[in-house]
């Protein structure tokens, strides 16, 4: 394993808080040698059809603390499922069910 | 006339009385009554925590009612809501279409997975007790990212 770089989705699979902003910088180390987990859409893993704004509980896991929606660069979320989770969340913050913005 | 099915979901003050939630739910279904549709469903979530303040309202009394009629029933609906006082918010979404796509995703994957197992020499339906994978049996032992995780 190579020294220094940011290390993303070790084997236990866990990611820690910090975990978040060294995401950004670890796509430039492509190539660097190191074992980094493949990213799966979770709607396509689960076999989500139907986003839907009232699961709370599915839906904040792409809302990190910010309030913001989980990039798919992060999330691995593919593209057509991303769409839907952002109309999901939209909707849900509506309703006060999600933050717009949190500090 | 077109039938569509749309939910329908208000947010009241958490002070209101059990009567005034009772009278919103009767304008309601007097409204769909009135002009030909069906409540299907009502769905009284109850007092749950707001994610934001609204009008200094901390918590709000979430009810979904899922009904079925014409589009112009809805918009009486929502201008009936919009008016209404003590409600913070509402929300009206049509739903027939996507669960009609959702069905149809489903049905399409159960298909395929069936011809891939048959392709395979299996039966077509799973067997109980045959492994711990997906219900399609693909073979994908990736774990998926965990995004729990990342939640605060």
């Amino acid at each position: 394993m190579a020294f220094g770089g940011p290390k993303r989705g070790g084997p236990g699979g866990a990611r820690g808080k910090d975990a978040k902003d060294k995401d950004a910088k670890g796509g430039q180390r492509r190539g660097g040698g190191f074992f980094r987990r493949r990213k799966v859409c979770k709607f396509c893993a689960d076999k989500i059809d139907d986003i839907n704004y009232k699961d709370v509980k599915l839906l904040s896991g792409f809302v990190p603390e910010r309030g913001k929606v989980l990039p798919r660069r992060i999330s691995g979320t593919c593209a057509k499922h991303q769409r839907g989770l952002r109309v999901a969340i939209v909707r849900a913050r509506q309703l006060a069910l999600l933050p717009y913005a949190a500090d | 006339m077109s039938k569509r099915t749309y939910e329908l979901i208000y947010v009241m003050k958490p002070d209101a009385p059990e009567t005034e939630v009772a009278e919103m739910h009767k304008q309601v279904a007097d409204i769909v009554e009135r002009m030909g549709g069906t409540l299907d469903k009502t769905d009284t979530w109850g007092r749950r925590k707001l994610a934001y303040e609204i009008g200094h309202q901390k918590e709000g009394f979430y009810v979904l009612e899922v009904i079925s009629g014409s589009g112009e029933m809805m918009k009486e609906i929502d201008r009936r809501l919009k008016v209404t006082e003590g409600l913070l918010r509402h929300l009206i979404v049509r739903v027939d279409e996507s669960t009609i796509k959702a069905e149809r995703m489903r049905s399409k994957r159960t298909e395929e997975s069936r011809r891939r197992r048959i392709a395979r020499g299996l039966p077509p339906d799973r067997q109980p007790g045959e492994g711990p994978q997906g219900e399609d049996g693909d073979d994908s032992g990736d774990m998926m990212f965990d995004v729990a995780d990342m939640e605060n």
